[in-house]
């Protein structure tokens, strides 16, 4: 049995005190695959990201990852132990060019940071052509891989991501979500939001459902694809754990 | 002839201070997003502070400690920044509006304080004794004037230096990150509280440093001199000058002052008398005209933050409502 990367159990967070918006919600996370998170609209899969990257405080529960204790730790601090976070929007600085973003999440690479920016672009070769260019003047999907770059940046071993197909088109949003699967290749495992559920579905490995703040149903994502009762949940018309 | 060159020479030292103070605020709102609205809390901090330490004895209240004139005003400036330090742990965590009013009360508690405790600055009557550094070589006249002119002159030289430095380096660019987006910045591995508590300081450092050349122009400082008012003017000369442009900073400052100095002039000799009796009012309506007319059809100044955009070394203004 592989030892998972992060785990939650039975988290319990939200916006504001007393009024949680996760319950209870569990989840594992295997090295180097992509485990995915859905639910329909107001499920909690952003609150839940946001929880384990440390923007939000955890009332109850605990987060594990890598073998450690990180319930209640600064999103910075994360950081510095190997978790990326790649927010839904406004994940790059439109004012800074392409270079001085990447140059911005590379600072703690120290006298490493012309090789670690060669292999960057290297990846990334639509961002090499524009590296002296205004980040804001980016298309929706190099916005993406932008982010995307700048995460890698700091040599993460779990990348967070919200969204991030969010207002891109279905080619961006293929080409982003691919991207992601060969980041696995590489041994980074990502934990993934996403609301394209098919596109999703077929690149991920692990599935969890969310719908009103609470686990619904989780399992391999090759078994969750054209699954009567993940539409079920979708549509409302089922839900477990409550009375 | 003498008399017109004398008073350029004051004007002049005066709006050169005040810029200094506008690049200190630039500091806070321009490049970081800092809403300070108690700009004359940290200036009035290094005002009195240098007095204080380097004046002559005084019955009554703190001071007479007599230091050294650079030393003294390095400690207004430390004054300044201490008085950041601490209010900065307090409300940094607060954003936009709500850290603006929890400054700008800090500023009026400021006032108060200098205003009734007359054992720490003299109460209402201010601190007086100070005497002005090099005035037994130099005397108290156009000499005087000219050479602390060209003293403020350099100091403001050095300090627009040290920002157009700090705005390009690699902390430049990272306050510049944190405006746009903190989130970002902290799923980057960046703490902003630390780094907006950084800015905070050396931003309120150079308030006080703008502070204590104000008093020392002076040589007397009192609460009349930390009212809500320098604040607003201050405000006023980053606004139309251009936040997030220290060109624009000093641009702004010489330019509301001049308008604030004219405006006064012109009331006291062609207003009737009735109005001449209200001359401070109408210029503070004037200036309060001159901000939303400002944010209402130019929210940039009239020399905005320069972007680069482009390998190519172009450069392209910031518009309206973009970073």
């Amino acid at each position: 049995m592989v030892e998972p990367i992060l785990q939650a159990k039975a988290v319990t967070a939200g916006y504001v005190p007393d009024l949680p918006i996760l319950r209870d919600v569990s989840l594992t996370v295997r090295p180097a695959e992509i485990t995915l998170i859905i639910g329909p609209n107001g499920a909690g899969k952003s609150t839940l990201i946001k929880a384990i990257s440390g923007l939000l405080p955890v009332s109850s529960g605990q987060i594990r990852f890598d073998g450690s204790d990180i319930t209640g730790i600064r999103t910075d601090q994360l950081s510095a132990q190997g978790i990326a976070y790649v927010p839904q929007t406004d994940n790059i600085f439109r004012s800074l060019t392409i270079r001085q973003n990447l140059d911005l999440a590379l600072r703690r690479a120290g006298g490493q940071v012309p090789t670690r920016l060669a292999q960057l672009f290297e990846q990334f070769p639509a961002l090499a052509a524009k590296q002296g260019d205004k980040a804001g003047t980016l298309s929706g999907g190099q916005r993406q891989f932008l982010a995307i770059a700048m995460a890698l940046a700091t040599a993460p071993k779990l990348i967070l991501m919200d969204e991030p197909s969010a207002g891109l088109s279905p080619k961006a949003t293929q080409e982003v979500l691919e991207h992601a699967r060969t980041l696995t290749t590489q041994g980074v495992s990502i934990l993934l939001v996403e609301q394209n559920v098919n596109q999703a579905l077929r690149l991920a490995d692990h599935c969890f459902i969310l719908a009103e703040g609470r686990n619904q149903l989780d399992g391999p994502a090759e078994s969750l694809r054209g699954n009567k009762v993940v539409g079920e949940i979708y549509l409302g018309n089922r839900r477990v754990g409550f009375a | 002839m003498i008399g017109v060159i004398s008073y350029l020479v004051f004007f002049a030292t005066t709006a050169s201070i005040l810029a200094i103070a506008v690049l200190g605020l630039n500091l806070q709102w321009g490049n970081t997003g800092l809403f300070n609205g108690g700009v004359v809390a940290f200036f009035g901090a290094g005002a009195y502070a240098t007095l204080i330490l380097g004046g002559a004895a005084q019955a009554g209240h703190l001071g007479g400690y007599g230091i050294f004139y650079p030393l003294a005003l390095l400690g207004g400036m430390v004054a300044a920044g201490l008085m950041a330090w601490i209010v900065g742990l307090l409300t940094l965590r607060l954003r936009h509006d709500y850290l603006a009013i929890a400054t700008f009360g800090v500023a009026v508690a400021f006032e108060n304080l200098m205003r009734n405790a007359e054992w720490l600055a003299g109460g209402a009557k201010g601190v007086r004794g100070f005497e002005r550094p090099l005035r037994t070589a130099l005397g108290d006249g156009f000499i005087y004037n000219l050479v602390f002119f060209v003293v403020v002159l350099l100091i403001l030289i050095l300090t627009y230096l040290f920002l157009q430095r700090l705005v390009v380096s690699p902390f430049g660019r990272l306050l510049r990150a944190i405006r746009e987006d903190e989130e970002a910045a902290q799923s980057l591995g960046k703490n902003p509280a630390r780094i907006r508590l950084i800015a905070f300081i050396t931003g309120s450092v150079i308030l006080g440093l703008a502070g204590g050349l104000y008093g020392t122009f002076y040589a007397f400082v009192s609460p009349q001199d930390v009212l809500p008012t320098l604040t607003f003017q201050i405000w006023a000369m980053l606004i139309v000058g251009g936040a997030g442009n220290n060109r624009g900073a000093i641009f702004g400052a010489f330019l509301i002052w001049g308008a604030w100095t004219a405006s006064g002039w012109a009331l006291s000799r062609f207003a009737p008398v009735e109005v001449q009796l209200y001359t401070g009012s109408v210029q503070f309506i004037l200036i309060g005209s001159v901000i939303v007319g400002m944010l209402m059809w130019r929210p940039q100044g009239f020399l905005p933050e320069r972007l680069v955009v482009s390998h190519k070394g172009k450069t392209k203004r910031k518009q309206h409502g973009e970073y």
